[in-house]
């Protein structure tokens, strides 16, 4: 698959390696343009391509949102119409500025996500993970979740988890995305489908 | 190859609860004498605001540090630059040099909790154009000549119109860059010709290897490579026996990240998690003398660190086994690691 990564930090980075890895084609964006990210790229990730946002949301088969949530809900939304993104940002509140309905929890925060790019099909999954423990779990039966109100885009993003070497569980809807971000017994843990079920 | 300590101050328990906070600052000051009296090298206060660890002002205990210590190189570890003042930070840190006769160094962060953003009022979201800033500055004002004044304008403080920023150290301070791996931040150090300061607190160190190779290829292409440096710093405890050791650090350290997993909604650790990144190539470096040493010198290998320092006062480590882990550290460590590096 043509993979997307909007932000080249520490997540986007690890997760990029993680799909070369995987065999697929990765391009990376962040808000600096593609040459900020040559030597990066070239040293860290050699093979994924640097680019700029708009192509990394047009070429690809869908993109994932590595960057701190408030600077997701900064981005173009029109450039996501009708794509399929991942969201694996978290709302931190003392970081992110205050956002009553999810300091609430009335919300998920990728329930939000969809608000904000409202036509864009939203995936929330790969939030609960440690970004440094992406490469060293991957193959251990270690479990990340998948939610999403659109089935056919749940499915694409469980297959693409399963490539990167994960067991890639159902985490229900948007919604439900609730029972796995920060503040809950599921997020940054480490657990398989066997612990999941009990 | 420098081998050193880090502290936050480390607040102990007593009588089931938090001790009182002024307490941990006479233990520090007690644990820099120590380490410099066994030979250590780098003693590190870094900058917290929390009932836990509360050394809120690292220049006013290297300060005293400084004038009573002979040897040992001081440092904060880390400045949070974006939420201070660096014509206050250069003020301090230069004030402490002097009377160290030298020995103070700036490693200036980001800031990896937040605790001093909103207490000094500064947003999170300002944070890189923050820490570009004021670094820009700090260099800036450590770079002047001898009565050299300075001019200057930037958004988050008012600017400066030729003005002498007194007292001025004899050279320059050494000011490294502290990060937690953001590549970015990495190929700032080296296009700001700055040596590079990682702490690594989980995970495997080989994470680490690829971007110490960002750092020095961006010295390349940046033709900083001669100014380019590089240390670890790390969560560790030393005890002559290793198990001792692994499970003296494990009570503190499953404290003190229960506690951060409360502030930063993750749960807690277990026991399996902490013995798997306590070993071989995971962050933790808690062990006997040989067992530390030896992996500094295997880490060393494929690095090249000039200096790795230890955390090891965390989660209210007791204060006489935090005074015995540093001897150890000075005394047998050390000269382990020295021994096989001269070779």
């Amino acid at each position: 698959m043509k993979i997307g990564i909007i932000g080249a930090g520490r997540l986007g980075t690890s997760l990029a390696r993680l799909s070369l890895n995987g065999g697929h084609e990765v391009a990376i964006a962040n808000s600096r343009g593609p040459e900020s990210l040559e030597l990066a790229t070239k040293v860290l990730i050699p093979g994924a391509r640097p680019a700029e946002l708009t192509e990394v949301v047009r070429d690809t088969d869908f993109v994932i949102l590595a960057l701190p949530f408030h600077q997701a809900i900064q981005l173009d939304k029109t450039l996501f119409d009708g794509k399929l993104v991942i969201d694996a940002t978290n709302y931190w509140a003392p970081v992110e500025g205050t956002i009553e309905v999810l300091d609430a929890s009335e919300l998920s925060s990728s329930e939000y996500i969809q608000q904000y790019f409202d036509t864009a099909r939203i995936v929330k999954s790969l939030n609960h993970i440690a970004y440094n423990e992406l490469e060293e779990h991957t193959g251990t039966g270690r479990v990340v979740l998948v939610a999403s109100d659109d089935d056919d885009a749940k499915q694409r993003v469980v297959h693409y988890i399963e490539s990167l070497g994960f067991d890639a569980s159902n985490g229900g809807t948007l919604a439900e995305g609730l029972h796995f971000q920060p503040d809950t017994q599921l997020f940054n843990t480490r657990f398989t489908r066997d612990q999941l079920d009990s | 190859m420098e081998i050193g300590v880090f502290s936050f101050g480390d607040v102990q328990r007593e009588n089931g609860k938090l001790g009182p906070t002024r307490d941990a600052i006479t233990n520090l000051l007690e644990a820099i004498q120590l380490a410099d009296k066994v030979g250590l090298d780098f003693f590190g206060v870094g900058e917290h605001h929390t009932e836990y660890f509360p050394a809120s002002s690292p220049s006013t205990i290297l300060a005293a540090a400084a004038a009573t210590t002979k040897n040992i190189k001081l440092g904060s570890a880390v400045t949070v630059l974006s939420t201070d003042d660096p014509v206050r930070t250069y003020q301090q840190f230069s004030t402490a040099n002097i009377i160290s006769g030298g020995r103070v160094e700036i490693i200036a962060g980001r800031g990896s909790s937040t605790e001093s953003f909103p207490l000094f009022g500064y947003s999170l979201q300002d944070y890189d154009k923050l820490y570009a800033e004021k670094l820009d500055l700090l260099l800036q004002i450590n770079a002047l000549k001898e009565h050299e004044k300075i001019s200057w304008e930037g958004t988050f403080r008012p600017p400066l119109d030729k003005v002498e920023i007194v007292p001025q150290s004899k050279k320059p301070l050494k000011i490294w860059l502290a990060t937690g791996g953001n590549p970015e931040s990495t190929i700032r150090a080296a296009r700001l010709s700055m040596p590079i300061a990682y702490a690594i607190i989980g995970g495997r160190m080989s994470r680490f290897v690829p971007l110490i190779e960002l750092y020095r290829e961006a010295g390349k292409q940046y033709g900083t490579e001669k100014a380019l440096e590089v240390s670890i710093a790390s969560p560790g405890f030393i005890a002559e026996n290793a198990q001792d050791a692994k499970d003296t650090f494990w009570d503190a350290w499953s404290s003190t990240m229960t506690t951060l997993g409360k502030v930063r909604g993750f749960a807690a650790p277990t026991r399996d998690h902490y013995d798997a990144e306590s070993n071989h190539d995971g962050a933790l470096f808690a062990g006997s003398p040989q067992e530390i040493a030896d992996r500094i010198i295997e880490l060393h290998k494929r690095i090249g660190h000039t200096r790795h320092f230890f955390q090891m006062d965390v989660g209210q480590m007791p204060h006489d086994k935090y005074l015995k882990a540093i001897e150890l550290l000075g005394t047998k460590v050390a000269p382990l690691v020295r021994e096989a590096l001269a070779k």
